[in-house]
């Protein structure tokens, strides 16, 4: 399988799916002519031409709500808002509009838009550039929450959320476009809400997601040097979200720690800790333990954004006051 | 031939047409605040009336495959977009025979069989929708237009900005009729937007904006169908102001103090269907004795819908789980 960088697996994942399905276009913010913030629409509008890839005014709300109105009436757009701090300006959109409308007026309507958004922190763009909304996003009942780590995952899984009837909000991070992986060729899928394993381990599980897998899976191979046997999984998603995935490893582990970028306060580790809980309390042999960012905005100076980002260290020392019990 | 004739051309049939569709939205709205305070519906209610001619005006000047989109004062949109009463009283009684199946209610009326595109709650947050239906038109080369009905309050807002841009940029074909009633819930036009003339703020996009007697449903339906013959000619957007008048509260729970009476028997005289009536009669299209069976018929007709509601089912409780999401 050829190695290739997360942005060219998503890179072909809209290729792939804009030669498909001529209903498939592309919009946002600097797609077209200058490729993309991040590159990632690189050579489409030289291969798909201007009425299928559309450079939008910055007006977030505004394009977003067309895509969602697009949708209603036939088409399968691809917003991309630059980053997820600028999707914070679409929300009324996606909480009002995207969202809902399929329930409001009785399902009578479909809204199969994909909106593709890079977040994450980790490069000292400060308070306002360095959001991860998952945990915000999977408070919306009716919105797909779909969050890639590796290369091979954010081709299959997005060509899925693409064919997806309902609304998806693709989550990238902006420090993975350049990480690379093998990924397989052609049309591969990876049906949504279903969670991987990335590395197996039988004594805590790591639940985590996007960024977070690396930094779970460098974890897990220094715990193994401590004698712990940590297991990886990779949600790949929030919604669906494979609970039964979930109760499976900690049933097997008996114990679990949550890695995220979100903050930790509200933040989707807290959700999964519940649902845990609620499912699988017997299968417990220590309370669920949440890593994430500090509560505060992200600061600009880099020691402290390396201290409100969670780190190797930090989920090493979760997870060996996780193993105490 | 896709353009509706001139208002000058009607025939009496037509013109006959547009009486009895606002007469139905009238029997319908005034039928609504007797059923409100007996509890068979609940939430906001707001009622259309005194605004009649502006949403039949609409829809008489465009065709069934055409879109229509509206806010939440959209009762009387989607009856005159052809959805027939029962199933919208039966949405009001939030019943399963509802246009919205009973989880929309009064301000998320939705028909896709008359391509009623949906009332909706956020001012304004329905603008950019209408730009994508109207850009999903001439991505599929279709012969469609879509008429965006707001408030005055709607113009006030970011998205509305964003709309009226994209709209021209890409030279969708939209419409946008800016129903001006005045007042954004109890703020007066003048005391929230700078330009009280708000059919220029289309000007800074280059749109032409057409300022029009809202009372009167003749005035509407032509603005709206020359705008819509420029849309389907692919010259883009126009803005419509339509100046009128709610005759009732913002909602049913408003008693509407920030108006003067003197203000609301000026525009009481102004009502745009018994004027209409008495035109026509003037006129010589039709006879008194027309318009009466007309108001009958009307009246019996919300009654039937009426007695739909009441009998038709609510929605069971397996339904609070259906049409989240597509069934995969």
């Amino acid at each position: 399988m050829p190695l290739i960088t997360c942005r060219d697996a998503i890179n072909q994942a809209l290729q792939e799916e804009m030669e498909r399905d001529p209903n498939v276009f592309i919009l946002g913010e600097d797609v077209a002519l200058y490729e993309g913030s991040f590159k990632v629409t690189k050579g489409l509008l030289a291969k798909f031409g201007e009425k299928r890839v559309i450079d939008t005014p910055i007006a977030e709300a505004g394009f977003t709500g067309l895509g969602c109105g697009a949708a209603m009436v036939g088409l399968r757009p691809i917003v991309e808002l630059m980053t997820v701090n600028f999707g914070i300006v679409a929300l009324d959109q996606i909480m009002n509009n995207v969202a809902v409308i399929r329930y409001m007026f009785g399902g009578r309507v479909k809204v199969p838009l994909t909106i593709r958004s890079p977040g994450g922190a980790g490069n000292q763009l400060g308070a306002q550039h360095s959001h991860s909304i998952e945990a915000m996003l999977m408070h919306c009942p009716g919105l797909r929450v779909v969050v890639p780590s590796v290369p091979a995952d954010a081709k299959g899984l997005l060509k899925s959320a693409i064919r997806s009837d309902d609304p998806v909000f693709f989550v990238e991070h902006e420090g993975l476009y350049g990480v690379k992986g093998e990924v397989p060729e052609g049309d591969y899928t990876i049906p949504l809400g279903v969670a991987d394993v990335k590395r197996p381990g039988k004594d805590v599980t790591l639940i985590c997601l996007s960024k977070m897998v690396y930094v779970c899976l460098e974890a897990a191979e220094k715990l193994a040097e401590e004698g712990i046997n940590a297991e990886v999984l990779d949600l790949r998603g929030l919604n669906p979200l494979d609970l039964p995935a979930i109760l499976d490893s900690v049933t097997k582990t008996g114990r679990a720690v949550t890695v995220e970028e979100c903050w930790l306060t509200g933040g989707w580790g807290g959700e999964i800790a519940a649902l845990i809980m609620e499912h699988a309390f017997a299968a417990l042999a220590a309370p669920v333990l949440r890593v994430a960012s500090a509560d505060v905005p992200m600061p600009y100076n880099k020691a402290l954004e390396d201290a409100a980002i969670p780190d190797v260290a930090r989920v090493m020392a979760r997870v060996r006051e996780v193993m105490r019990y | 031939m896709k353009e509706r004739k001139e208002a000058s051309q009607l025939q009496s049939t037509e013109l006959l047409a547009m009486y009895r569709d606002m007469v139905r939205i009238r029997e319908f709205e005034e039928a609504c605040p007797a059923l409100y305070s007996q509890r068979k519906m609940g939430g906001f209610l707001h009622l259309y009336s005194g605004q009649e001619a502006v949403g039949v005006g609409v829809a008489r000047a465009i065709h069934q495959e055409d879109y229509m989109i509206g806010a939440y004062r959209e009762h009387g949109l989607i009856l005159a977009k052809g959805t027939p009463p029962g199933p919208v009283m039966a949405e009001l009684f939030g019943k399963a025979t509802g246009v919205s199946r009973g989880k929309g209610g009064s301000m998320h009326m939705f028909d896709p069989e008359v391509r009623f595109m949906g009332g909706y709650g956020i001012v304004g947050g329905h603008l950019p929708l209408a730009v994508g239906m109207g850009f999903a038109i001439q991505y599929q080369e279709k012969d469609e237009v879509v008429v965006c009905l707001f408030g005055d309050g709607a113009t006030n807002q970011g998205v509305f900005h964003e709309a009226m841009n994209m709209a021209a940029l890409y030279r969708v074909p939209v419409v946008f009729v800016c129903e001006n009633n005045m007042y954004g819930i109890g703020t007066a036009v003048g005391r929230a937007s700078a330009v009280e003339q708000l059919y220029k703020k289309s000007c800074a996009y280059e749109t032409p904006g057409v300022k029009v007697d809202g009372m009167d449903v003749l005035k509407v339906y032509e603005a709206v169908r020359q705008a819509a013959t420029r849309a389907r000619a692919g010259e883009g957007p126009t803005y419509i102001e339509a100046l009128t008048y709610r005759f009732r509260g913002h909602s049913i729970s408003d008693p509407g103090t920030y108006r003067s009476e003197q203000e609301k028997k000026l525009w009481k005289e102004r009502d745009p269907i018994p004027n209409f009536g008495r035109w026509l009669v003037s006129e010589g299209k039709v006879k008194d004795t027309d318009l009466k069976t007309i108001d009958a018929e009307e009246k019996e007709l919300i009654a039937e819908a009426i007695r739909f509601a009441e009998e038709s089912p609510d929605p069971g409780p397996e339904d609070l789980w259906t049409d989240v999401y597509v069934a995969s």
